[in-house]
């Protein structure tokens, strides 16, 4: 684990000297020096990176941002020149007083290429085209080219680039070479070795960021074959960013393998919810179904990665258990009765007499309305703490998405759960008679069947079905955060909003709109009926969040001190 | 505008002439041949690159060629098309081809006979045959499955059986495809 840094917003160098280069014929300045990926420490800047600030594409397969520079696909070709030097190591200019440009005779692979003053590089003269169509047809060779049995097609660089610098037929007639093309990495990975292009990203991920030197490459020449190391499985908690890192086809997540086509696939920006670190990412959906988790570039927070815990932490979401139904009792009722009768049952309930259960699973938004609740009937409130074993890279201990916003909104006090005992203890001498249950299964929790039997009312919100949600007197099924709009606040104090990527299953309706709904019927106040007004009303009521709008949160939120 | 009508001369108002010429072209076409089909009993034979209903081919070694890529699903405008991929197993049967379609339904209500789903393919697993009649007693019966495609394309002979040619290669390498 030697990246601890990667979870914290990085604080830019702060006087970095600027320095100026020529990208294509435009002038631009770059900084002297750029953080290293892994160790944090400034080296020099490259080429590509200098083009990735000009906003010019330089085609590559083996260089990504995040990690160290292998410079061995060698697709990033550019031609360059420096500013020529007269015997006495001034510059020279030409006749009409530009600076003369000696040109290199050779080129230089932009990822590993440091840029140096006056350095003009050029990436679309006929020379650097020739070069990558050179390079892409050696790639090309022993690939399999089976893309419509490929799960990476549509997202594959070869295919990409294919199209830009490819060649419609093979000038080569020696038969391809053949390697394992089901090849069981580890639990969740399948290698195709025939696809793979050597390009390494996978080892140095898993040896620099994830710290498990599981990945090699054995064998020489044409018979280079990805390994991992022989009788150990590759089985870290991070195996599946190589997934995301593979530039093409050759590892496969076989969670996803052959289940959709990527193009027809939704992405929405969301958050991942197992724990509270709070990832981001986007979500794959097709027709109302959750396909894939994949990790959403966030600095502040995970970088480019996600734990596979989280990842695949998704298919409860389309579970056939779900609740679907409103239910008065033990019978189906609709959203209209069902809110009227609990809205007639708390205006006639005395202060003091309520006890809300919440889960820090769910949006501040919610958490916020709830709080109004509270507000009202004086009530003891709570929230669910679940505390595991995380690690140093991005699994956090807590694996509460919404810690943090619970105790924002004071919903939870400081120590999670410290209520909840007295909860129970009121309910059995019956100081406390209603009981608004959110998201939790409190029978696991201190308070048995037997006390929820006690109660007057028991209002439930769930999302899959649990002892609680047996009892309830009413039950309102509630949604996943890929099916409404809401924000999370993570570990470190970030908000992060996330969008709705699928229609909620049957009745089920997001949270935060019976909430409004309830909350004015309850207490009279009448709050935004859009999740954009209601954030914003939380940013200027509950001082933590103060400053902040639903639009200022942007894909990547904002920090609030917690 | 105004359009100047000839007053009609003497031959014109005996009006017979007129009614003999009429008679003349029924009595013509009475002898030629018939160009009329009797349609449910006589059946239309198609011109070849007539584009009828899509159907799914197996090759000479009785593989489904189709591999589940989802081009044609993709490609078709009315959404006629509609794939169900094998899932994570793949589908064991197949050897080193590992995927083909656990389902494979086109609604033939939806069909506009376009072709795209036929040009789209890169495996040569969908053609437009010469069926243009479709005809059923309810609009499930006439979603075709994968089954009834499969029966209703036949066999294609694949020239190149690309397929079967890498595991060959791949044999002769010593790699088990």
């Amino acid at each position: 684990m030697s990246s601890p840094a990667i979870t914290e917003t990085k604080p830019s160098p702060p006087t970095t000297e600027l320095m100026k280069v020529k990208v294509d014929g435009k002038e631009i300045a770059v900084p002297k020096t750029t953080p290293d990926p892994i160790t944090g420490k400034p080296v020099a800047t490259t080429m590509i990176q200098a083009c990735a600030l000009a906003k010019v594409d330089v085609p590559h397969y083996c260089y990504h941002p995040k990690l160290p520079v292998a410079g061995n696909c060698r697709m990033c070709l550019v031609e360059f020149g420096t500013p020529a030097l007269g015997p006495d190591r001034k510059p020279v200019t030409n006749p009409d007083g530009t600076v003369k440009i000696s040109k290199s005779p050779r080129p230089a692979i932009a990822c590993a290429t440091p840029i140096s003053p006056g350095m003009e590089i050029y990436t679309n003269t006929p020379g650097v085209k020739q070069m990558r169509e050179g390079v892409l047809e050696f790639l090309l060779i022993n690939h399999p080219l089976d893309c419509p049995i490929c799960d990476q097609a549509g997202e594959c660089k070869l295919q990409e680039y294919s199209v830009d610098y490819g060649q419609a037929t093979s000038r080569f007639v020696e038969p391809k070479v053949h390697k394992p093309k089901h090849v069981d990495l580890g639990p969740r990975i399948v290698l195709d070795d025939e696809r793979c292009i050597l390009c390494t990203r996978c080892i140095r991920f898993t040896r620099d960021i994830a710290g498990d030197d599981a990945l090699g490459i054995v064998n020489r020449g044409s018979y280079n074959t990805l390994s991992a190391y022989p009788g150990k499985a590759f089985d870290n908690n991070y195996t599946l960013n190589t997934v995301d890192i593979c530039p093409v086809g050759a590892l496969t997540s076989k969670d996803f393998r052959f289940k959709m086509r990527v193009w027809f696939l939704k992405e929405t920006k969301s958050v991942c919810t197992s724990c509270a670190t709070g990832c981001n990412i986007v979500i794959g959906s097709r027709e109302e179904k959750v396909y894939r988790y994949e990790p959403r570039e966030n600095d502040a927070v995970n970088a480019c990665w996600m734990c596979d815990y989280g990842r695949l932490n998704y298919k409860w979401i389309g579970s056939e258990n779900r609740l679907t139904e409103v239910r008065i009792g033990k019978s189906t009722s609709t959203w209209t009765a069902a809110l009227k009768e609990i809205s007639e049952k708390l205006g006639k309930a005395a202060p003091g007499s309520v006890a809300i259960v919440a889960s820090a699973r769910q949006t501040n938004e919610e958490l916020f309305l709830l709080s109004k609740l509270a507000q009202k009937f004086n009530a003891l409130t709570d929230s669910v703490p679940r505390m595991k074993e995380g690690d140093k890279l991005l699994l956090s201990a807590d694996r509460n998405p919404n810690s943090n916003g619970a105790k924002l909104t004071g919903i939870s006090p400081a120590q999670m759960g410290a209520n909840l005992p007295k909860i129970a203890d009121r309910i059995r001498s019956g100081s406390i008679k209603t009981l608004i249950v959110f998201g939790e299964d409190v029978t696991k929790h201190g308070i048995g069947t037997d006390l929820l039997g006690k109660l007057e009312t028991l209002i439930v919100s769930d999302i899959l079905p649990n002892p609680t949600t047996e009892l309830a007197h009413y039950l309102l099924p509630g949604c996943a955060h890929a099916e409404k709009r809401g924000s999370f606040t993570n570990g470190k104090g970030r908000v992060q909003r996330f969008m709705k990527a699928v229609e909620p299953k049957g009745e089920a309706r997001p949270e935060w709109e019976f909430l409004h709904e309830l909350v004015y019927q309850v207490t009279g106040q009448n709050g935004f009926a859009s999740i954009e007004g209601l954030f914003n009303q939380m940013a200027r009521e509950v001082p933590a969040f103060n400053g902040l709008t639903w639009a200022g949160l942007g894909d990547t939120g904002a920090s609030v001190p917690i | 505008m105004i359009v100047k009508r000839d007053k009609l001369t003497f031959w014109e108002r005996l009006y017979l002439p007129a009614i003999i010429g009429g008679f003349k072209v029924t009595l013509r076409h009475f002898f030629n041949k018939k160009v009329t089909m009797q349609y449910p009993e006589e059946k239309w034979v198609v011109p070849p690159g007539y584009r009828g209903a899509p159907y799914l081919v197996k090759d000479q070694a009785d593989r489904t060629k189709c591999v589940s890529c989802q081009l044609c699903e993709f490609v078709c405008p009315p959404k006629a098309i509609r794939i169900t991929p094998p899932g994570p197993q793949g589908s064991p049967e197949v050897g080193n081809v590992e995927k083909a379609p656990k389902e494979f339904e086109i609604n033939m209500l939806r069909c506009i006979f376009c072709g795209f789903c036929q040009e789209v393919c890169p495996e040569e697993a969908i053609f437009l045959m010469k069926d243009y009649s479709l005809t059923g007693t309810s609009r499930g019966e006439m979603i075709y499955n994968k089954e009834k495609l499969l029966s209703l394309g036949g066999v294609h002979q694949d020239k190149i059986q690309k397929w079967k040619h890498k595991a060959e290669e791949a044999k002769e390498q010593g790699v088990a495809p």
